[in-house]
């Protein structure tokens, strides 16, 4: 059965998480361009989908519905980051800048200068 | 108030906020300047979707929902990738027509 102690960590967890997954979607619509935005969203809303999930898992009290909860949180821990990155850097190659705000652009000098020279060319 | 009772009204609260942060995202989907913005903006919507899954979990104690949360982050995550390849092939492609230099430079793959 439920504790009462219980019952009130389950809401207290599904009230926090539901303000990070606010605080994401704030982040979204007020910073200024998509890699700020990226910085706000997957971050703040991992963690909120994360906490909902351990609330489920902490109000079920069932070993397989806690591994499945458990299995998810660290499966979308592992994910946002990928997704997050995959879609920074498909947007800086295909050519949208950072706005005017970013103080560093380490993408920028890595173009600059290229790790590996250019080849000498070859004598005739 | 009793524990019960305060759970029912942070299941309502919860139900509340969630149904704010989709509406905030709607609107940033709408109004998004760029391609990239809206995709972000649908993959946050599906992070807030999961969340909002795990509370109706808990208001009805079904809690099949949770492999149902876990299904949709595996089609949010899936369509963020292949969301980012799009991305990655348009821009190539528009920024060829448009004739304006790339940012990797031609020889750089993906």
């Amino acid at each position: 059965m439920l504790t009462p102690l219980l019952e009130v960590l389950v809401g207290v967890m599904l009230v926090v998480g539901a303000l990070f997954a606010l605080v994401a979607t704030i982040g979204i619509l007020r910073l200024d361009d998509v890699y700020m935005r990226m910085h706000a969203a997957s971050k703040a809303g991992t963690l909120g989908s994360g906490l909902a999930l351990i609330a489920i898992a902490l109000y079920s009290q069932e070993l397989d519905i806690v591994t499945r909860a458990v299995a998810g949180v660290v499966f979308f821990l592992l994910t946002a980051p990928v997704s997050a990155h995959l879609l920074a850097r498909a947007a800086y190659l295909a050519g949208y800048r950072p706005c005017a705000a970013t103080v560093v652009d380490a993408m920028a000098a890595a173009e600059a200068a290229p790790a590996v020279p250019p080849a000498a060319p070859p004598p005739a | 108030m009793s524990a019960a009772a305060f759970l029912d009204a942070a299941v309502g609260l919860s139900l509340a906020i969630l149904s704010v942060a989709f509406l905030l995202i709607i609107v940033r989907i709408v109004r998004g300047p760029t391609l990239p913005d809206r995709i972000l903006a649908l993959d946050t919507l599906v992070a807030v979707a999961i969340g909002f899954i795990a509370v109706i979990g808990v208001k009805t104690r079904y809690f099949l929902y949770v492999d149902i949360a876990i299904a949709l982050g595996l089609v949010g995550f899936l369509s963020t990738v292949a969301f980012a390849r799009f991305v990655l092939a348009r821009g190539r492609r528009a920024a060829e027509e448009a004739g304006v230099p790339r940012v990797g430079g031609a020889g750089r793959e993906r």
